[in-house]
């Protein structure tokens, strides 16, 4: 796992993203962008060459599982790997997010582990598919 | 109160629609059209009585929901003094919950200010004190030579003064972090006070709904009532989960989403 890799962290709470960036630094990830639903983070991921996507499920604009399903369906980045930090629990959104090709799924509240966890899990399967 | 007056309202008119039914039977029979005639004009006159008492309490129940909905802070007395004063110019729910919504932001980023602060300062100590280690266990095993110990000698003493001194800013970081939790209080008496806005609407609008319903039935409305299905977006998120869920619909920790991406394939 490259610890350079370009990371965009997409949540409408600025506190939630502060958080997110510190746990991502304390895992040795510094190399990150924020931004504030998945309409400022669609253009930036056109643009930049991001390597991983951290994202939040409900946000005004556009919602996670709507960037996510953006993703999916654009060429150049359906194959980036998506990690999904969401306080939305319900069954059917789970298997929606997991059917539109989410490669993880946190739960907030969510500890340093768990994400530690998922992200290394990512990038296991990613690494050696 | 005004539930037991409608009741009273209605046997009242029940009561009456029944006597003067039976008196209305009465002088048919008899042959009095006249007298019976007059029994509908007294039962009319009551009927418009009662439905006009109902207009006037609805009318008067919908003026008090709709003041209710609008209390001022001035006009409530439970708020504590102590609440800053950026409160008091509040008039409504949402003022007071983008109040909270305020609160907890800045107390989320001043704790992640002091925390982000903090944790170079905790991991220079244990860099510092991983460095002495190395030199500290040559000393134990005698391996240092003088000048090396002369310079360990002064360095273990520049150590001390500064891990005194972090360790009172990091102490200071603990107790900022500490007062900065006291958003809880201020917003928990806000979001209590907003609870029961929401409470006393929502028993206001029964009542009215009772009200409206005591006019139906004396005026022989019957209206259809749609279930109107309300269309949800799968796209837009629930939000957290409030209330522990026991149900298989929503998956209440990490392991429980885990093992349903598991039974998925994950």
């Amino acid at each position: 796992m490259d610890k350079n890799m370009k990371i965009l962290v997409v949540d409408d709470f600025s506190t939630m993203r502060r958080i997110i960036k510190n746990l991502l630094r304390d895992l040795g990830f510094t190399n990150t962008a924020e931004a504030d639903d998945g309409s400022s983070a669609w253009p930036m991921l056109q643009n930049g060459d991001y390597d991983f996507l951290v994202t939040d499920w409900n946000m005004p604009g556009m919602t996670g599982i709507e960037l996510l399903q953006k993703v999916r369906a654009d060429d150049r980045l359906k194959t980036l790997p998506v990690l999904m930090v969401t306080a939305e629990a319900k069954r059917d959104q789970i298997v929606a997010a997991a059917q539109a090709g989410v490669n993880g799924y946190v739960v907030k509240p969510f500890t340093a582990a768990a994400l530690k966890e998922k992200i290394e899990k990512i990038f296991e399967r990613v690494d050696n598919p | 109160m005004d539930r037991l007056n409608a009741d009273n309202y209605k046997s009242e008119f029940e009561n009456l629609l029944r006597e003067k039914t039976e008196e209305l039977q009465q002088r048919l029979k008899e042959g009095e059209l006249t007298e019976a005639v007059a029994v509908i004009k007294a039962l009319q006159d009551a009927r418009d009585q009662i439905l006009y008492n109902e207009v006037g309490r609805l009318t008067r129940g919908l003026h008090t929901a709709i003041h209710n909905f609008h209390i001022d802070y001035e006009g409530s007395s439970s708020v504590s003094s102590d609440m800053p004063e950026s409160l008091s110019g509040m008039k409504d729910a949402t003022d007071r919950l983008d109040f909270v919504v305020k609160m907890t932001e800045k107390a989320a980023n001043t704790t992640l200010d002091l925390v982000e602060e903090g944790m170079p300062v905790a991991n220079s100590i244990g860099q510092e004190v991983r460095e002495l280690r190395v030199r500290w266990k040559k000393l134990i095993d005698r391996d240092l030579s003088a000048e090396e110990f002369r310079a360990l000698y002064w360095e273990m003493d520049e150590f001390l003064t500064k891990t005194d001194t972090k360790s009172s800013k990091l102490y200071d970081q603990f107790s900022q972090i500490l007062l900065a939790q006291d958003f809880q209080d201020l917003t928990g008496q806000v979001i209590q006070k907003v609870t029961s806005l929401v409470k006393d609407v929502e028993s206001s609008l029964v009542d009215l709904i009772f009200m409206a319903s005591q006019v139906e039935s004396i005026t022989g409305i019957v209206h259809k009532v749609d279930a109107k299905v309300v269309e949800v977006d799968p796209n837009q998120g629930h939000g957290p989960q409030v209330v522990e869920s026991e149900t298989e619909e929503v998956m209440s920790n990490q392991d429980d989403v885990d093992d349903l991406l598991s039974s998925l394939g994950f």
